[in-house]
């Protein structure tokens, strides 16, 4: 019985090694977030334009047009979004974004004082007034922001304001190896 | 050129520790005195080399020679001296090199102080912590050389990473590694016992002061870690169960565990085998917290640049330490015959209960920190392991140790009265229960837990307290009596009494600022009035104040209470724009029943105007904290001092009134 006893430590160290070993594989990233959407085909949803805006509404079918888009969850409420939006503005005006956008859970008059305010860099926005299509994204929060390729498919996913140049070097090399696949 | 002297001072150093590895073990396997007396001048000698080159680098530092890549990564010319100097360990390589200075340290201090040992049992351990040393060093200078250099040198410095400029966190890490890495001393004491065979009373009076050095340091370190953690990241707690934190944790607990069964092991002689173990497996934990740091395994606030290849490396030294030394006590654990026999209700039984519930409590520990790993390996999720889950497992482990806690020191050796100890302390348990009784009835719907725990704590402090004053009759006998028997008593006794009462004390500040803390966030303008906890603040405004290598933000806070104003606090918000980035600095009232603590983060966006966001807390007791930390420090201080333990004293007769020695 103690000659088994005594085994126990090194098995407990040998499986705990195991684990250990498998954890330092390079690829693993202990600190990425995962999304339940990466790599996966956008939720079905369908909204509405903000009245009073004169860009469309988004829906699903438009997130497979052939070419890689940037899809920002905002709203006038959240205070890290206008930090945020002035980088997005540049984004999409000089380097060319295109730039799709949720207004999540906001009062559209609100909306639209804000995008008047601060000025509108997207080229649709979809209504989001109930959070239902941000619970179908599976949002953490506001903002937040996806990168959807040529087929309609979830390929990065930032949550957070993208304000850090970090940030914005990732979403850059997000963008072109998706553009690079979609042959554009 | 002194930077090369450094890095050939290392090599030096690892060519002595492999000599040191290998003649000293052969020389007391084959009863060759002079090879194992070697091992005493080869142990001097790393000593000095590993210190030359940790010299070297702090030089490098201090002239700020941007050469030297690992200066130009962590220094800057604009940084006060005091942090030029500590960033030398602030870095992956410069603390391996410290690291691997404390190991030789130990190393060179049994050399010394270790005239009461057998030469055999010298001479082994000496070479176990060699083969430490070759690791460590190897893994230093094949993987991460401190003096590499860079061309063409930078004209300036990155600056270390402002959070860690600071003075609590630049003697944070030496304290610390003292503890963590002055286990490897007792690890080789175990090693060389298992390969002589033999364990008794004797080794285990060996190796207690070292393990209490090692875990006075581990004490003060951690509590100073945590202090730092209280009023420099500005979240307002001292402890958060992150993975780094807990690192440390472990090896104190199972260090405190060893501690204790070190007693038996020592005046009974039984445990051995257990004695043994935790041993190994303290410094085992030691090693798999800097395996953790320093691989980017777990995701954590604190972090150095990892590297895989690194990881690796680490890997395969756990690998060989801690498999070797527990194939190696799986093979010779069973041959150690057991110790004297003792009753389930003795002290024996108390130090064994202590030994189950912190060996318990340190493998809740460490399944919570590698439980991310463990479920992500199988499922692939991905989640974190927080405060919940420890105060759901950990408190509750802990609470019956309190209890045992104050009864242990009154149980006699073999076999004791249970219901006499009771009884003499009925007071204890009264107090207890009323203090639980008074604070359940003043905070009503406050967690059950934190009442339980503060009963405990008083529990704890007022035996302890009665078991001392019984020691020496105080108020049973005259004061010149008590005064007397005071002095006599040995202070491992003393040691014992204060650290327990320590303890105690640190569950006030424990309980009283997790369970009551009140806490307020507001977006402050001027103006701005925010009411704590009795406290009435008012937010001034803030002012920008230059500093040697950043600016500051500085509110102002009024404080008053009841209309009668108290004190100005300043929070500030530094900008440190060479390392780009910005530290928060709390500012805090201090007084005994608690702290007011505010701290404040910039405006959220530009547009927001003035309105920076401004956190304002009361944490009751938490200053008891480290108040219970010192007195635990300073009781192992006084206990490290006995004469009994003293190293190298020349024993003294055993006074025959001290009938009972206990610690």
């Amino acid at each position: 019985m103690q000659r088994i006893l005594v085994l126990l430590p090194i098995l407990v160290v040998l499986i705990l090694g195991g684990f250990f070993v498998w954890g330092l594989n390079p690829d693993r990233d202990p600190n990425a977030i995962p999304s339940a959407l990466i790599s996966k085909p956008v939720p079905a949803f369908d909204l509405a334009p903000i009245d009073g805006v004169d860009v469309p509404g988004l829906a699903s079918g438009d997130l497979a047009g052939g070419e890689p888009v940037l899809v920002n969850v905002f709203a006038s409420w959240c205070v890290p979004c206008r930090a945020e939006h002035k980088v997005l503005t540049r984004l999409a005006t000089q380097e060319g974004f295109p730039l799709f956008g949720i207004n999540y859970k906001d009062k559209p008059e609100d909306a639209k004082a804000w995008l008047e305010e601060l000025g509108n860099p997207y080229l649709r926005i979809g209504s989001d007034e109930s959070g239902r299509a941000g619970l179908d994204w599976g949002i953490s929060g506001v903002p937040e922001s996806f990168l959807v390729d040529a087929t309609g498919t979830v390929v990065w996913r930032y949550v957070g304001p993208i304000a850090t140049e970090q940030a914005q070097d990732d979403l850059r090399q997000a963008l072109a190896a998706a553009r690079e696949r979609a042959g554009t | 050129m002194i930077p090369e002297l450094g890095q050939f001072a290392l090599a030096l150093a690892l060519a002595l520790a492999l000599v040191q590895s290998l003649v000293p073990m052969a020389g007391a396997a084959r009863g060759n005195l002079l090879w194992m007396r070697s091992a005493q001048s080869t142990a001097l000698g790393q000593l000095l080399f590993v210190g030359f080159g940790f010299g070297a680098l702090m030089w490098a530092f201090v002239v700020s020679d941007f050469t030297v890549r690992n200066v130009a990564e962590n220094s800057n010319s604009l940084k006060p001296m005091i942090f030029k100097v500590a960033a030398t360990w602030g870095s992956h390589e410069g603390s391996l090199l410290l690291w691997t200075l404390i190991l030789t340290l130990f190393g060179a201090g049994v050399a010394v102080f270790g005239s009461n040992i057998p030469h055999a049992l010298r001479a082994r351990t000496l070479s176990v912590q060699a083969w430490i040393s070759v690791g460590f060093l190897s893994f230093m200078l094949f993987t991460s050389n401190p003096f590499e250099r860079i061309l063409p040198p930078p004209l300036d410095g990155n600056d270390l990473n402002p959070l860690l400029q600071d003075i609590g966190l630049a003697i944070h890490p030496p304290l610390l590694y003292v503890g963590y890495v002055g286990f490897s001393i007792v690890f080789s004491f175990a090693v060389a016992a298992l390969i002589e065979g033999r364990v008794d009373a004797a080794w285990a009076r060996w190796v207690r002061p070292w393990t209490l050095a090692a875990w006075m340091s581990l004490t003060a370190g951690i509590a100073l870690g945590s202090w730092w953690a209280y009023y420099e990241l500005g979240w307002g707690g001292w402890w958060f169960w992150d993975p780094v934190e807990n690192v440390s944790f472990m090896p104190w607990l199972l260090g405190t565990a060893l501690l204790h069964s070190a007693i038996v092991t020592e005046k009974r002689g039984a445990f051995k085998s257990w004695t043994i173990l935790l041993a190994i497996l303290t410094f085992s934990l030691s090693l798999l917290g800097t395996f953790i740091v320093r691989s980017g395994l777990l995701t954590s606030v604190h972090a150095f640049a990892v590297d895989p290849e690194r990881g690796v490396y680490i890997l395969g030294l756990l690998g060989v330490s801690i498999g070797g030394s527990l194939t190696l006590y799986a093979v010779r654990a069973p041959a150690m015959e057991g110790g004297g026999l003792f009753a389930p209700v003795s002290r024996e039984g108390g130090l064994l209960i202590n030994n189950l519930l912190l060996a318990v409590a340190t493998g809740t520990v460490l399944f919570g920190t590698l439980y991310p790993l463990f479920l992500e390996a199988v499922t692939g999720d991905k989640i974190s392991v927080g405060p919940p889950f420890y105060n759901a497992s950990f408190v509750p482990i802990m609470l019956p140790l309190v209890f045992v806690m104050g009864l242990g020191p009154l149980l006699t050796w073999k076999r004791a009265d249970l219901k006499g100890v009771l009884q003499r302390l009925w007071l204890a348990l009264a107090l207890a229960a009323l203090a639980a009784l008074v604070i359940w009835y003043l905070v009503t719907g406050g967690p059950a837990l934190a009442v339980l725990a503060f009963g405990l704590g008083i529990w704890l402090f007022v035996a302890t307290a009665q078991d001392w004053a019984a020691r020496i009759k105080l108020f049973r006998a005259p004061l010149s009596e008590s005064l007397r028997r005071a002095r006599n008593l040995p202070r491992a006794s003393h040691g014992m009494s204060l650290a327990h009462l320590g303890l105690a004390v640190c569950i006030f500040g424990f309980v009283g600022s997790s369970a009551w803390k009140e806490d307020v966030i507001v977006f402050a303008e001027p103006g701005t009035r925010v009411q704590v906890a009795g406290y009435d603040l008012e937010f001034q405004g803030v002012e920008q104040v230059p500093g040697p290598n950043y600016t500051a933000s500085r509110g102002t806070l009024a404080v008053s209470r009841d209309g009668e104003f108290l004190q100005y606090l300043y929070p500030e918000r530094r900008n440190y724009p060479v390392a780009r980035s910005q530290t928060t600095e709390s500012a805090i009232r201090h007084t005994l029943g608690g702290d007011l603590y505010a701290s404040m983060a910039e405006p959220a966006a530009a547009t927001a105007g003035n309105a920076w966001t401004l956190r304002v807390l009361f944490e009751p007791l938490v200053n008891f904290i480290w108040l219970g930390s010192f007195m635990l420090v300073l009781g192992g201080a006084l206990s490290l001092s006995d004469r009994r333990l003293r190293v190298g004293a020349p024993r003294r007769a055993r006074a025959p009134e001290m009938a009972q020695p206990a610690e």
